[in-house]
C-alpha cells in the first residue's frame, strides 16, 4: 500500500491514442501512484482505427480489438463505456456524464480524438448518407448495401465525397460491397496531400482500373432524393443515380468540451497544447487528433502514440515533450500501392527533385533530395511502393547511392536495413529505432519478426515496416536463411534431396536426423508432400497420416464451419448424363449445397465427416474418384470442346485433357498443378493461364509452361513449338517431375520458372536445357520417376473404402461415432443451404 | 505452468468424475479426436512422447468446432496444435494462443487408466465454450 492517496486520472475517450496512454501509464506506473477511468463513447472498447476498413474484407470486431489483455482486470483501471462525457466542471474538478455520473479528477486527458466533416450540401441528412470513421458507421454502410441489393435492380453505385487516403479506401469499401463506386475530389488531383501531379495522374489510372470512378477538379452541389435512390449532381453538372453518399471530406478535432469549459483552442480548432501536451488549465492534457499543437492537428495515429507517451512521462515526474512528426503515409488499397513520406512535395527551400516515371506499367517514383544532393528529404511511390519500408528511414540522412539508381525501376540499388544507422527510424508509428530493435533480438534473445512484435511492438500498426525486420535479425547475428520453418534450416528442395538420397521414409527420422523439434503446420505438410513424391503408397497410413493438414487427412476440402467439401475427378470437364445424375441424386439425398466450380467439375459442399465414406461409397460404385480438390496435386486439366464438335478445331483437345488428367492425377506437389488444352488458337481453355498449357496447331501442339491465375496472374510461357504427342506427353512428364523436386514449398509453377532466371540466366533456356537437352543428365531419372507414378496411381477414395481401418477415423466424436456434430447448422439461400456460423467467441484473459 | 496443471488435477481428483473417452489406441500419436461430453467438445491429442492434453474443440477466432482437426507439433519446447482453418497455433498444455495476445481456449485434465482415455469436464462444464 502506498502511503499517499492514489491520484485518479480521467480519460475521456477511449480510442487508440486513448487506450495507449492507459496501457503506457499502467506499464511505467510501477509505484501505484495513479488510477485511472476511462469513459468512451463508442459501445466497444478501443479498436484498430487505422485498419478498420479490413473489416470488409472479413476481419472481424474481435479482431480489430485493441486493448491489450489485463488492461481493466486491476481495481485501479475502469473503463465505461457507451457513455460520453458531457461537461467539464473545472473550478470543482469534475466532469459528468450523459448517464449522470459524477467523477473527481486530480488530471483529466482529453482524447477524443475527430468527426468527419461533412460539407453543408443540401440533402447532405438524407437516408443513405454516411461517415468513414466507427465500426458503426461501417455497419451501417453494409446494411445500406443490403437493402439497396433488395430493391435496386441491376448495378449498385455509391459516391465518396473525398479523393484523400480515407475516401480511397471508403471507395475500395463501396466496391467490396458490390457497388460501382465514385469519387469526387475538389482539387485536381486525388490524395492532393500526399501526391504531386505527376503522381496523382498514375493514380488515378490505377484507381480508375479497379473500377472507380473519379470526378476531381469538382464537387458535389446537391443531393436528393430520386426514385427511391438518390440523385447527386456535382458542380461540373455531371448528374449520379446512386445508393449510398460517403462523406470523408476531411476530418474536425473534437474540441467542444474544452472550448465549453473555456480551454484554449486553435484558430482552426482543435484543443490548444503545449509541446507537454498541456492545455491552459495545467491538470488537463490533450492528446491524439483532438490536440492542436504549435498549430498542427495531426490526422494520424503514431504522432498521437507520442503525445500519450509524452502525457505519460510527465504524470511520473519526468520531463518529456513532443516534438513533431512523421507525416509519411501508405495506402492500403487494395493492388495499389502509394506511399509519401517527408518532404514529399519539394517544399525545402532549393529541394532538388529526381522522378522516374513508367507510363507502361504505371508506376511513379519521386526523391526530394537537398540542394546539394546529398541528403534525403522526402518522396513519393505510385503503383509500386516496395521501396517504402527502405526509403523511408533515410528521410534526414546522407543519401547512400546516386539517387537515380536508388528509385530505378530494375538494377537499381539494394536498399536495406543494413545501410540504416543505429538511430534510423524503422517503425514510425509506433517509434522504434533499428538500434532499439537490435538491442531487444540480442537482450531477450528473439529469433524471429513475431518475438520482434511482441516485444518493441514494431510492425503492429500499419505493417509496412515489417520488410525490414528479418533483416533486422540477421544483422543481429540470428541465423534466419531460407530454411523451412523452426525446426528445419534446409529449404523444401533441399530436403527432397536429403530424403531421396538417403531413403528417409518417416518424418521422426528426417526430423531427428536433420532438424529440430516435433514438427509445425508449415514443415509437416511439405514433408508428406515429398514422402507422397517419392513413395507410392497411400497417403494415409502410418505416421504420414498425422502429418497431413485436414483437407489431406480426410480426403475433402475444410469449410469455414467445419464440414467438408467433395469434388469428384471429371477429366477433362467431360462427363456421362449416369454419372451427372448420380451426382445430383447424391447431392439430394445427403442434403448438399452444389456449385460448378471453375475447374470444369462439381462441388459438393456441407458434408460432415461421417457422411464422407457414405457419399463416396456411391460415388465410387458409380465410377467416379477422388479429383484431389483437397491436395497439393494435380487438379483439372481443363478442356475445350475441340475438333470433334468445334468448327474451327484443329486436334482433339477434348481426348488429350482426358489423357493428361487421367496421366497425371493423384501426383502431389509443392502446390497444385493445373493444366489446360485448347483445340485451336482461339483458346477457349484459358490454358496459357495455366501450370501446363497445351494449344492445338495444324501441325501438333504447342507447349507453354508457368501461367497462373489467382492472386498474381501471369500468361505461360511458350516452351516448345507444333511438337507431336509423345514429344509434348514427355517433356509435360519432365516438366512436372522437376518442379516437383525442386520447388519450394507452396511455390506454384509460375513463381518456380521465374525464380530460374536469377543472376542475368534465361530461365526458360534453362528449362529446356535441362528437360529437353539433360543437361544435367537426369531425364532418365524424370522419366522413371514419371513411368512409375503412373504405374502404381490407384484412387485413394476407393483404397479407403476398402479398408475398415482406415475409415476409423471419419466420425465427428470418438466416443459418440453416431452422432452428428450439433454445432453445424444450415440456413436456407436459392433454395439450397448455407452454413450458420458461430463467429468468434475470442475469451481473453491476463 | 506445472502449477496450474497439478491444481486442475487436484480439483478433478476431489470430484473424480472422469469420462472415459475410447480406447488408447483409438488416440494416434499426434493427431487429435473429438469428443462430446454433454454439450461440451474436447480435442484430445497425444504427443510424441505419450503426454496426453485436451482442450476446447472450439476454434475461437471462427467459432467452428474444428481444433481436434489440426496439425500437432512445437514451437520452441512447446507442444502446440495449428487450428485448421486459419492456422493459429495454441500452446496444448495452457490453451493459450501464440499468435494473438490474450486468447485462450479452455483445457481440460486427461489420463490414461486401464486402456481407456478419461477426460475430466466435470466441475469446468460452466467455462464450455458452447
Ligand atoms: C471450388 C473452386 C471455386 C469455384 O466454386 O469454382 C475453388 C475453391 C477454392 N480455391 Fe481456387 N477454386 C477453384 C478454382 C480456381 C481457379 C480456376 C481454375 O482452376 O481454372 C483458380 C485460378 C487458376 C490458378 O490456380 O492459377 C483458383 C485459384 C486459387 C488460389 C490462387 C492460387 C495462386 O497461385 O495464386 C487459391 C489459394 C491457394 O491455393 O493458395 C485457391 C484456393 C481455393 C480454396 C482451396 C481455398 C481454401 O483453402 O479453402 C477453395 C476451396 C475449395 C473447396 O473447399 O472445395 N484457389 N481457384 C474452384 C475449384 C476448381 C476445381 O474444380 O478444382
Ligand atoms: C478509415 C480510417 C483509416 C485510417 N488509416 C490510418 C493510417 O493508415 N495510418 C494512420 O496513422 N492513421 C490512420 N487513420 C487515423 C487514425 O485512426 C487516427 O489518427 C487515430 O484513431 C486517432 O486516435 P484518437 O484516440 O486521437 O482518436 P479516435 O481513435 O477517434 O478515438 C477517440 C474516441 O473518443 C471518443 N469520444 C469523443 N468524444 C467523447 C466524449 N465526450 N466522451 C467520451 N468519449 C468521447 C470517440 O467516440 C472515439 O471513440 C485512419 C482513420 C480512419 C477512420
Ligand atoms: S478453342 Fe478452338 S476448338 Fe476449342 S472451342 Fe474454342 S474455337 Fe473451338
Ligand atoms: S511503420 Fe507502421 S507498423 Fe511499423
Amino acid at each position: 500500500m502506498p502511503a499517499t492517496r492514489r491520484k485518479h486520472v480521467v480519460v475521456v475517450g477511449n480510442g487508440m491514442v486513448g487506450q495507449r496512454f492507459v496501457e503506457t501509464l499502467r506499464q511505467r506506473d510501477t509505484g501505484g501512484r495513479f488510477s485511472i477511468t476511462v469513459v468512451g463513447e463508442e459501445p466497444r472498447r478501443a479498436y484498430d482505427r487505422v485498419a478498420l476498413s479490413s473489416y470488409f474484407d472479413g476481419v472481424s470486431a474481435a479482431e480489430l480489438d485493441l486493448v491489450a489483455a489485463g488492461t481493466y482486470d486491476s481495481p485501479h483501471a475502469t473503463l465505461h463505456l457507451d457513455e460520453s462525457v458531457a461537461a467539464i466542471d473545472r473550478a470543482a474538478s469534475t466532469v459528468t456524464t450523459s448517464r449522470g455520473r459524477t467523477l473527481d479528477y486530480d488530471v483529466l486527458v482529453l482524447a477524443t480524438g475527430s468527426y468527419p466533416f461533412v460539407p453543408p450540401v443540401p440533402g447532405r441528412d438524407l437516408d443513405g448518407c454516411f461517415v468513414y470513421r466507427t465500426l458503426d458507421d461501417l455497419d451501417a454502410i453494409r446494411a445500406a448495401a443490403a437493402a439497396a441489393a433488395e430493391h435496386t435492380r441491376g448495378r449498385r453505385a455509391g459516391l465518396v465525397v473525398g479523393g484523400g487516403l480515407l475516401g480511397l479506401e471508403a471507395a475500395r469499401a463501396l466496391r467490396l460491397l458490390g457497388m460501382s463506386p465514385h469519387v469526387v475530389e475538389l482539387a485536381p488531383r486525388l490524395m492532393p496531400l500526399q501526391v504531386d501531379e505527376p503522381g496523382g495522374a498514375v493514380l488515378r489510372r490505377l484507381i480508375e482500373r479497379l473500377g472507380v470512378t473519379v470526378h476531381t477538379a469538382t464537387s458535389v452541389a446537391a443531393v436528393e432524393p430520386s426514385g427511391g435512390r438518390l440523385l447527386a449532381t456535382l458542380a461540373n453538372g455531371t448528374e449520379l443515380d446512386l445508393d449510398v453518399v460517403v462523406f470523408s471530406a476531411g476530418i474536425r478535432p473534437r474540441d467542444q468540451l474544452a472550448r465549453e469549459c473555456g480551454l484554449a483552442v486553435g484558430p482552426r480548432g482543435g484543443v490548444a497544447v503545449d509541446a507537454r501536451c498541456r492545455t491552459t488549465d495545467e491538470s488537463i492534457y490533450a492528446i491524439g487528433e483532438c490536440a492542436v499543437v504549435d498549430g498542427h492537428v495531426y490526422g494520424l495515429v503514431a504522432p498521437g502514440y507520442d503525445m500519450a507517451s509524452v502525457v505519460a512521462e510527465q504524470l511520473l515526474g519526468r520531463d518529456a515533450t513532443f516534438t513533431g512528426a512523421d507525416l509519411s503515409t501508405k495506402l492500403k488499397l487494395l493492388g495499389v500501392d502509394v506511399a509519401s513520406f517527408g518532404d514529399a512535395l519539394a517544399a525545402t527551400a532549393g529541394a532538388l527533385e529526381v522522378r522516374v516515371e513508367n507510363a507502361v506499367e504505371n508506376t511513379y517514383a519521386k526523391i526530394v533530395v537537398s540542394d546539394d544532393a546529398s541528403t534525403l528529404l522526402g518522396g513519393i511511390l505510385v503503383g509500386d511502393a516496395s521501396r517504402y519500408a527502405a526509403l523511408r528511414p533515410l528521410v534526414g540522412r546522407r543519401l547512400p547511392a546516386d539517387p537515380v539508381a536508388m528509385i530505378a525501376p530494375t538494377g537499381g540499388v539494394d536498399l536495406d536495413a543494413g545501410a540504416l544507422p543505429r538511430e534510423a527510424q524503422i517503425c514510425s508509428c509506433n517509434d522504434v529505432s533499428k538500434g532499439a530493435i537490435l538491442d531487444s533480438i540480442v537482450e531477450h534473445g528473439l529469433t524471429d519478426v513475431a518475438g520482434i512484435k511482441a516485444c518493441t511492438r514494431a510492425g503492429t500498426t500499419c505493417g509496412s515496416c515489417v520488410a525490414l525486420l528479418k533483416p533486422l535479425l540477421a544483422e543481429a547475428g540470428v541465423e534466419v536463411g531460407t530454411g523451412l520453418c523452426e525446426h528445419f534450416d534446409v529449404t523444401r528442395a533441399e530436403l527432397f534431396e536429403i530424403a531421396r538420397s538417403q531413403r528417409i521414409g518417416t518424418f521422426t527420422e528426417l526430423v531427428q536426423r536433420h532438424g529440430r523439434g516435433r514438427g509445425c503446420d508449415t514443415c509437416k505438410p511439405a514433408v508428406a508432400s515429398i514422402l507422397a513424391s517419392l513413395g507410392h503408397g497411400y497417403v494415409l497410413d502410418g505416421e504420414q497420416a498425422a502429418l497431413q493438414d485436414t483437407n489431406d487427412h480426410f480426403l475433402a476440402n475444410l469449410q469455414k464451419n467445419g464440414t467438408y467439401s467433395v469434388v469428384p475427378r471429371v477429366p477433362g470437364g467431360e462427363i456421362t448424363p449416369e454419372k451427372l445424375i448420380v451426382i445430383g441424386e447424391v447431392a439430394r439425398d445427403f442434403g448438399l449445397y452444389v456449385k460448378i466450380t471453375g475447374g470444369q467439375r462439381v462441388d459438393l459442399f456441407g458434408a460432415r465427416v461421417e457422411q464422407l465414406p457414405l457419399i463416396w461409397r456411391r460415388l465410387v460404385d458409380a465410377g467416379m474418384e477422388s479429383g484431389h480438390a483437397y491436395g497439393k496435386a494435380m487438379r483439372t486439366v481443363k478442356s475445350c470442346v475441340g475438333s470433334t464438335w468445334c468448327r474451327y478445331g484443329v486436334q482433339d483437345s477434348a481426348g488429350l485433357a482426358i489423357d493428361l488428367e487421367l496421366r497425371y492425377r493423384g501426383i502431389r506437389g509443392p502446390h497444385k498443378i493445373k493444366a489446360g488444352v485448347s483445340g485451336c488458337a482461339r483458346e477457349c481453355a484459358e490454358a496459357q493461364g495455366k501450370d501446363i498449357g497445351v494449344i492445338a496447331t495444324d501441325a501438333g501442339w504447342n507447349l507453354y509452361v508457368g501461367g497462373n491465375g489467382g492472386a498474381r496472374p501471369r500468361h505461360a510461357d511458350l516452351f516448345l513449338t507444333s511438337v507431336d504427342t509423345r514429344t509434348l506427353v514427355r517433356a509435360i512428364d519432365r516438366f512436372i517431375m522437376f518442379y516437383v523436386r525442386t520447388a519450394d514449398r507452396l511455390q506454384r509453377t509460375s513463381t518456380w520458372v521465374e525464380s530460374l532466371s536469377a543472376d542475368g540466366q534465361d530461365g526458360l533456356a534453362y528449362l529446356r536445357g535441362v528437360l529437353v537437352d539433360d543437361s544435367l543428365g537426369i531425364c532418365a531419372e524424370l522419366d522413371a520417376a514419371m513411368e512409375s507414378h503412373v504405374a502404381h496411381y490407384s484412387d485413394e477414395w476407393a483404397d479407403t473404402l476398402a479398408d475398415p481401418e482406415r475409415l476409423r477415423r471419419f466420425v465427428s466424436f470418438v466416443n459418440a461415432p453416431e452422432v452428428p456434430d450439433p454445432s453445424i447448422q444450415w440456413a436456407p439461400e436459392r433454395g439450397q443451404i448455407k452454413p450458420l456460423i458461430a463467429g468468434p467467441t475470442l475469451e481473453v484473459v491476463s | 505452468m506445472r502449477t496450474v496443471e497439478a491444481v486442475e488435477a487436484a480439483k478433478a481428483m476431489e470430484t473424480d468424475v472422469w469420462d472415459s473417452v475410447c480406447g488408447s489406441r483409438d488416440l494416434p500419436v499426434e493427431r487429435g479426436v473429438a469428443a462430446l461430453l454433454g454439450d461440451v467438445q474436447v480435442a484430445i491429442f497425444r504427443t510424441y512422447d505419450g503426454a496426453l492434453f485436451a482442450v476446447g474443440n472450439q476454434d475461437p477466432f471462427t467459432g467452428a468446432f474444428v481444433l481436434s482437426r489440426g496439425i500437432v507439433g512445437s514451437r520452441g519446447e512447446t507442444p502446440t496444435v495449428a487450428s485448421p482453418l486459419h492456422k493459429q497455433v495454441f500452446d496444448l498444455r495452457t490453451g493459450r494462443c501464440l499468435d494473438s495476445d490474450g486468447v485462450v481456449i479452455p483445457t481440460y485434465p486427461v489420463r490414461e487408466r486401464d486402456g481407456y482415455v478419461e477426460v475430466h469436464v466435470g466441475t469446468e462444464a460452466g467455462r464450455a465454450s458452447r
